[in-house]
């Protein structure tokens, strides 16, 4: 098992009302394993990714459980632990494509950015060709050039594969997408889909996908856990929620998907 | 414009304007360096209060000085005074700035707090207690001028700061296990730079004002060293009798401030 979340709940103080946003979630996540979170906005599915990556603020947050990965523990770990295990072996990307590059750098520098902090020895030519490998594994055409780029000169569709190539560099065993096509047209929501796909096939790579959108979910994952207002409704393989969903929320989202596909 | 064409892009007149008046300005204050017309403390009582004419472009001041010199070399002070000043202010400013935006929590809260007190005072008012606790001179204005200016530096990269540690490109560097002293200067830092350089020329033509306005009181720098501040200081006895000694040294101060603030309107524009 690669990951594995236990009773996870996640508090907000910073208001005079404590707010539970994450309430006693547990699921688990296998090598090579492609699980999807779904649900609406505010169900508390960014903020488990965010919790899984150590990404969550340490003061007005209020963290129980535990969290797994490779045996080590994540959620109550120190800065200096978290950051051995996590950048080499966990990588991810986020929803808006326009933010989540440094706009001040070059591609280039930004891809090789892990690589400087996990593979201090490695030489320059070496990292430089290591990430010209990384953009054009995520079939960015003239990588060469698009390494020398600057993020605004590249559209979204692109600024999203150049994420998941800087995600992927240190070849992490666990890839968190957080909403990743969300900001994307439909016709490069697809592309970048399928590429996690051969990603995830040809590097065994684990990926945590998290998406309202039921239709990619379906597409993507293995098995699929549905959350709602920070619980954790229903979990299973992707056949069994899609064919005999136990939960009324998840039938009423399953019958939420636009039918189009099916008419035509 | 040609100048314009040389570095790539194209200006609007006003920064090109700023750019010919600095650049001036500049290559007046380099070449004071090594070249005066006349020494600057050389007087000669033949020509007291002389009219400005070839001998001296800007005329002599009451002791028979070549005014023309001694402007030079006053541009060269309040130029070096505010450099220094400036340099102080930002690196103060950034660090403090960078610290309590990026960190928050209570530490900030206190910085903060100590910053609005000295941001209450004006930085003239502040600058004249430093120097009338730790003596006048020179160095004690660029000091005093330098921890004067920290706190609006501070403010305005603190507010940057704020908005750029949430955004996705940090988070993703932090998950990549990049240390924050990196995170805060390589890759932060560098985004603030728009608003920073403008503000840093403001701040300049702030800097280049008060050096004036505390030469003007008598607590800069101090005679027989020339500043553009003691010059007009002194010409106000004969303002009406010898007006050249009034005007020219106000007239470098406002090149000097113009100049700069064209610029930084440029900059601030392209931001």
């Amino acid at each position: 098992m690669l990951l594995e979340v236990k009773d996870l709940n996640i508090e907000f103080h910073d208001h005079d009302v404590p707010e539970r946003v994450v309430h006693d979630v547990s699921f688990s996540l296998d090598e090579g394993e492609i699980l999807g979170i779904v649900g609406e906005s505010g169900s508390g599915k960014s903020m488990t990714a965010m919790a899984i990556a150590g990404l969550l603020k340490r003061h007005d947050v209020e963290k129980k459980g535990t969290i797994f990965f490779e045996g080590a523990e994540l959620l109550h770990a120190s800065r200096a632990q978290l950051r051995k295990i996590q950048g080499n072996d966990i990588g991810i990307i986020f929803q808006e494509p326009m933010t989540s590059l440094n706009p001040v750098k070059r591609i280039g520098w930004q891809v090789e950015e892990s690589l400087k902090i996990h593979r201090p020895d490695m030489s320059r030519g070496e990292r430089k060709r290591r990430a010209i490998a990384a953009l054009s594994d995520v079939e960015l055409p003239n990588p060469e050039q698009v390494y020398a780029k600057y993020p605004h000169e590249l559209s979204g569709g692109m600024r999203q594969r150049v994420m998941i190539a800087s995600a992927m560099i240190c070849e992490p065993k666990l890839l968190i997408a957080d909403e990743p096509t969300t900001a994307l047209d439909v016709t490069i929501q697809l592309q970048i889909v399928k590429l996690l796909q051969r990603l995830n096939r040809e590097k065994k790579m684990a990926v945590l996908f998290i998406s309202h959108d039921l239709s990619l979910v379906k597409r993507l994952c293995d098995r699929i856990v549905v959350m709602q207002n920070g619980d954790l409704v229903e979990q299973g393989s992707a056949q069994e929620i899609f064919e005999r969903p136990r939960e009324q929320y998840t039938k009423e989202l399953i019958d939420a998907i636009p039918r189009l596909e099916k008419l035509g | 414009m040609s100048l314009g064409k040389w570095i790539g892009k194209k200006y609007p007149v006003n920064v090109i304007i700023g750019m010919v008046i600095t650049g001036v300005m500049l290559l007046l204050i380099v070449m004071s360096f090594f070249y005066t017309p006349y020494d600057i403390t050389k007087m000669d009582s033949a020509s007291k209060l002389a009219a400005p004419s070839l001998c001296h472009l800007m005329g002599c001041d009451n002791f028979g000085r070549d005014i023309f010199s001694r402007v030079l070399k006053g541009m060269q002070n309040t130029f070096v005074i505010a450099l220094l000043t400036v340099i102080i202010g930002t690196t103060g400013g950034v660090l403090i700035g960078a610290f309590t935006g990026f960190f928050g929590g209570w530490l900030d809260e206190v910085l903060m707090r100590i910053i609005d007190v000295v941001f209450a005072f004006p930085s003239i008012l502040l600058a004249l207690v430093f120097v009338s606790i730790f003596g006048t001179g020179r160095y004690n204005v660029v000091a005093a001028l330098g921890v004067a200016f920290i706190p609006s530096f501070a403010r305005i990269v603190r507010g940057e700061f704020i908005k750029y540690r949430e955004m996705d490109y940090v988070k993703s560097a932090r998950l990549a296990g990049v240390g924050r002293p990196r995170i805060i200067f390589v890759h932060i830092l560098p985004n603030t730079f728009p608003v920073l350089t403008s503000s840093v020329m403001i701040g300049f033509n702030n800097a280049v004002l008060a050096e004036a306005g505390m030469s003007y009181l008598g607590i800069g720098v101090q005679p027989p060293d020339a500043s553009l501040g003691s010059m007009l200081s002194e010409s106000q006895t004969y303002l009406f009798s010898a007006p050249w000694y009034a005007v020219f040294p106000g007239l470098m101060i406002i090149l000097l401030v113009l100049g700069f603030s064209l610029l930084a309107d440029g900059i601030k524009a392209n931001a």
